[in-house]
């Protein structure tokens, strides 16, 4: 019984409200700090002994809020009544902690009105700690927990709490950081009204012209990215798709090498990949060198501007559309190819009618992503651009460059915005009302196809080159590490390791790491591995009940998720840091505002492999679990997570190596405690020392192919009741 | 957990309690992490006093300043392009302070306390000038070019870089300074011809001498201590201070608005503005600039401000918020829409 009514949640909400420390400590929860009850200093107290004792009236509301959920959390009484009374004292108790946190900050009261209706504070407090996350969370789920007991959610207590948390995550570390920053949108600019200038911010011809068209002048940064960010999604789709299909359909024999390969522009900072591309394509770079020499043909500065932008955001994003795409690719049931082959349709006609088409979503859904990352993307136009300009690149200076123009970013954020959400709706459009199911319940479904030759071979004829033409940039870029001065003195050397990654050994024999970059590197593994779990468990929790339940909201919560994502880091950076600065959440400088800036930027992408993969999944495999009477939580567990492990492994991948490589997020919210790897790299790159940058960018990658390795291990593969054929699909990965 | 957070509530707690240790100092700063450390270590020696230190481009570190200004975490503002420390001065974020040492200074670095009220001190500067790469411009049969004027050589069309004002301080400088030195409409009919030998207006200010130094591009518009460091990384680059005269940028320091180590932080800048230490740390760093203070000597290679023509850059109109959005808005009305 004690599991089976919401008295568990009710003792964690008083946990925190009566025992634990209700604010931040200051040094950290230990041990002898937990018992807030009686403690001396009022920051250590819990809230009723803040109320009792300090007089900090403001906790009545809080503590009542719990005395009245009492009765609704004890499993006595019918249903109904308990329902409402949780609903009416979660509610409460959620609406009191967020009351009493906005309106009493470091400086007493937050707004004027209040303290001329009070008067004056003579007390102040900070950010909540851990007795008030476990307040928030308790008084959380006590409402979700009468929301199943009226009937909503199909009166399933794990499925409202799920939407409950994720909803509150959504609305905590998104939205509100979102909204601030767009509030910023209605910021008067010098002389010019509220009105007046954010009417001469929106309608500026640097962002809607169209001079391009017909001169040679420079079109409005909405238009450079809308046609960047459409040809880089479609050209990394179609790229991402052929090695889909050549590692899932073909007997290639290197196909776990190219497994790797695409997943090694992921694990790279961006910066890289734009400076191999200017020593292989640039001015002076080998191609045009050669080009002179052989044919006497001055090939000019092409790569900067828009095609070199283009075809550096193709190398970065086709592992990204791969990743989604390959677990796709891998869960279409062979069943309908072969009953397609017995028809006799031909192979291509196969492909055509049956494969393609349930490859759809995986298509659509990886098209989104990157045409999302395209619209985000910072370190390739800022390092090929040239006077090309994107939104993001003009938000990045609108922010921090010679205007300092916060409404201007805003504005350009917001028009982002409006982009990443008509391309989500195309998108819905397009894939939506339609059956991808695939996977069944229902035994062994036979072999999968082999490709059509003449889609092999197309596959082949545009994987291939794109391989050989990322390993030579690879080359290119990653022997600056190990070279004296990367693209002018190539005499080998180790000197830029031995400055970052520096061992001593003291006279007392202890170890020493002298080089430069261990702190950074030690922080960056450490707050990657707890970010990954994160984002990978609240992706698939999300993605779960995104595909699986239908309830009021379920889009705009898909729309929610999806928000970080189309913010370009330097936004969010600036918005969280606007946001987690003062109390109620005062978190800037911690390693938590940065593990959660990791797990809500990554979520998207754990959330879109997952719903891609939970769109093949039969419905009656977990209908079938809860017809045998298991909980939807077992049902979860045991049935939808084994069938999901490749998008297990896809968010966890992702999340994992996205917190080591992001940039633009993390420069406003690293601390000197807490520095970022990222951060020494681009610093190094600023200050013209590519060689101790690319020594560190190597020795991350490599970290990070091992992460990886171990991330497979770990999880597993997915085992589907299929034939393994020796010569077709043998030796899978 | 959160060591910050711990601070404040030590800090607002602490004004019942004794006074703890030497005290911490929160350093955000603007130069190169080459730079910021030994300044920071310099100091921890000095007094005993515990440095964290925080380093962020100007332009990222005033949008914190801004983002924090409720509450504000640094101390004290170290390094970076002067406008910036001018702008969080006009908005309230930073405080005057005068140090015995201001006597001790150049002229410029003064005359930015003064024009500042005191919120801003100089403490390095940097001269514009012209960046070239040398191979290029022989394998061209190019002149290195020694004057404004030069620019508009027919034979340099398609090879000159200078970043794009809008984004870049570094490039509102060179404005600002052609505005100073020919009067505002020839220096934008200037600028209007140049534009047609420009190939690219880069977002960053250090991207068209990095251009430089890989041979993309044969001329910049950069600060000639950019120059000189990509010569000493090892690229064939040239560099020259032009013959009309040139502007220059101050690198800044200020004291934030509501500093919790407000003395640590008017210790630092009295430490931070001595010979000893302004020398000191600029060699560890190996950087080019002039220092504030008159008694450090110049480092062999760099440009010295006594024997180039500078002009007397005014900071106070030229640092202003408006001027400079009247200035940008001309530019790019008049020159960056035109085609090329």
């Amino acid at each position: 019984m004690f599991f089976g009514s919401s008295f568990f949640f009710w003792m964690i909400a008083a946990l925190g409200t009566l025992i634990l420390p209700w604010h931040m400590q200051q040094d950290g929860v230990s041990l002898s700090t937990l018992m807030g009850l009686g403690a001396e200093d009022a920051e250590a107290a819990s809230t009723l002994w803040q109320a009792l004792h300090f007089g900090r009236f403001w906790f009545w509301p809080v503590i009542a809020a719990l005395a009245l959920a009492l009765p609704g959390a004890l499993p006595f009484g019918s249903a109904c009544t308990r329902g409402r009374v949780l609903i009416i004292a979660g509610s409460f108790g959620l609406l009191s902690i967020i009351a009493q946190g906005f309106a009493i900050g470091i400086q007493g009261w937050n707004y004027p009105f209040l303290e001329a209706v009070f008067g004056e504070l003579q007390d102040r407090q900070f950010g909540i700690g851990l007795g008030g996350a476990l307040g928030f969370i308790g008084f959380l789920v006590l409402l979700t927990d009468g929301l199943a007991l009226r009937g909503y959610f199909k009166g399933d207590r794990f499925i409202a709490g799920a939407v409950g948390v994720l909803i509150a995550c959504i609305v905590i570390f998104t939205a509100w950081p979102v909204t601030t920053i767009l509030a910023q949108i209605f910021t008067s600019q010098g002389d010019l009204g509220v009105a007046d200038a954010m009417a001469a911010r929106l309608f500026d011809r640097k962002i809607w012209g169209l001079a391009c068209v017909t001169s040679t002048a420079n079109c409005g940064v909405f238009w450079n990215t809308l046609v960047l960010a459409t040809s880089t999604a479609t050209a990394a789709t179609l790229l991402g798709l052929c090695f889909a299909l050549i590692v899932t359909r073909t007997s290639f024999p290197a196909r776990r090498a190219l497994r790797l390969l695409t997943v090694l522009p992921i694990i790279t900072p961006p910066f890289v990949i734009g400076l191999g591309l200017i020593l292989i394509f640039g001015r002076s770079g080998v191609v045009n060198q050669l080009a002179d020499s052989l044919f006497g043909l001055q090939l000019g500065r092409w790569i900067y501007g828009f095609n070199g932008v283009w075809l550096a955001q193709v190398f970065s994003f086709t592992p990204t559309a791969f990743l989604v795409l390959i677990g796709v690719v891998e869960g279409i049931s062979p069943a309908m190819e072969e009953a397609s082959s017995t028809l006799r349709a031909s192979r291509m006609r196969t492909f055509r009618a049956v494969s393609l088409p349930l490859m759809l979503p995986g298509i659509a859904n990886a098209w989104l992503v990157v045409f999302i990352e395209s619209l985000a993307d910072f370190g390739n136009p800022i390092v090929l651009g040239g006077s090309f300009g994107v939104l993001s690149t003009e938000i990045f200076f609108a922010v921090v460059g010679a205007q300092q123009d916060f409404g201007r970013a805003a504005v350009l954020a917001g028009i982002m915005l409006v982009i990443a959400l008509c391309a989500f709706i195309i998108q819905r459009v397009v894939i939506g009302g339609r059956s991808y199911v695939s996977l069944t319940g229902k035994g062994d479904v036979g072999l999968p196809t082999p490709l059509p030759t003449l889609v092999r071979r197309m596959a082949y004829a545009i994987a291939l080159p794109w391989a050989f033409l990322t390993i030579t940039v690879y080359t290119m870029a990653l022997a600056g590490g190990f070279v004296r001065v990367w693209g002018r003195d190539w005499t080998p050397t180790l000197s830029h390791f031995k400055r970052a990654f520096a061992l001593e050994w003291s006279a007392s024999g202890a170890l020493i790491l002298s080089g430069g970059a261990w702190h950074s590197l030690f922080t960056t593994i450490k707050l990657a591995a707890i970010a990954a779990p994160i984002t990978a468990v609240l992706g698939l929790l999300a993605a779960w009940v995104l595909s699986r339940q239908r309830f009021f909201g379920r889009t705009a919560l898909e729309f929610a998720l999806m928000l970080t994502f189309a913010v370009p880091g330097t936004v969010i950076g600036v918005a969280y840091i606007l946001t987690y600065n003062l109390p109620p959440l005062e978190i800037t400088g911690t390693a938590m505002i940065l593990i959660a800036c990791f797990v809500f930027r990554n979520l998207p992408v754990g959330v879109r492999s997952g719903v891609a993969a939970m769109s093949q999944l039969d419905k009656s495999l977990d209908e079938a679990a809860v017809t045998l009477r298991a909980s939807t939580f077992r049902s979860l567990r045991t049935v939808v997570l084994p069938l999901l492990k490749p998008a297990i492994v896809t968010a966890l991948v992702y999340a994992f190596v996205r917190a080591m490589t992001t940039v633009s997020a993390v420069i406003f919210l690293v601390s000197a405690q807490y520095e970022m790897a990222t951060v020494f790299i681009i610093n190094r790159v600023i200050n013209g020392d590519y060689g101790l940058a690319i020594a560190y960018c190597s020795a991350l990658i490599v970290l990070m192919m091992a992460a990886i390795g171990l991330i497979n291990l770990l999880v597993g593969s997915r085992r589907l009741g299929r034939r393994q054929a020796a010569a077709l699909i043998g030796g899978r990965a | 957990m959160p060591r910050v957070m711990g601070l404040i509530v030590a800090v607002f707690i602490g004004w019942s309690a004794p006074v703890w240790a030497q005290g911490n100092l929160n350093l955000y700063c603007s130069a190169t992490i080459e730079w910021c450390q030994p300044i920071a270590r310099g100091f921890e020696r000095e007094t005993g006093i515990r440095v964290t230190l925080s380093q962020k481009s100007t332009g990222e570190m005033l949008a914190q300043l801004r983002a924090e200004a409720r509450n504000p975490r640094g101390d004290v503002w170290w390094g970076g392009t002067g406008d910036p420390h001018v702008a969080a001065g006009e908005e309230g974020l930073t405080q005057a302070y005068e140090s015995p040492r201001i006597a001790e200074l150049h002229e410029w670095a003064q005359a930015q306390w003064r024009q500042t009220e005191g919120r801003t001190v100089g403490v390095y500067a940097s001269v514009l000038g012209f960046g070239f790469n040398t191979e290029l411009l022989t394998r061209k049969n190019l002149p290195a070019p020694s004057c404004w004027v030069d620019l508009l050589r027919p034979e340099y069309r398609g090879e000159i870089q200078m970043a794009n004002p809008n984004s870049s301080g570094t490039a509102y400088i060179v404005i600002a300074t052609l505005v100073q030195m020919m009067g505002e409409d020839p220096a934008f009919d200037f600028l209007r011809r140049l534009h047609g030998s420009i190939n690219a207006y880069p977002r960053s200010g250090t991207a068209p001498i990095t251009a430089v130094a890989r041979g993309e591009t044969a001329l910049s518009i950069s600060f000639v201590h950019n120059a000189a460091e990509e010569r000493a990384a090892g690229f064939p680059v040239g560099h020259a201070v032009p013959c009309e005269g040139t502007g220059y940028e101050i690198g800044s320091m200020s004291i934030i608005k509501g500093a919790r180590n407000l003395a640590a932080a008017q210790r630092f800048y009295h430490w931070v503005l001595s010979a000893e230490a302004q020398l000191a740390a600029s060699q560890e760093a190996k950087k080019l600039q002039t220092m504030a203070n008159r008694r450090v000597p110049l480092t062999d290679g760099a440009p010295n401000m006594a024997t180039a023509r500078i002009i007397d850059y005014d900071n106070a109109r030229f640092g202003a918020s408006a001027e400079r959005r009247r200035l940008l808005a001309r530019w790019d009305r008049e020159v960056g829409a035109l085609p090329r």
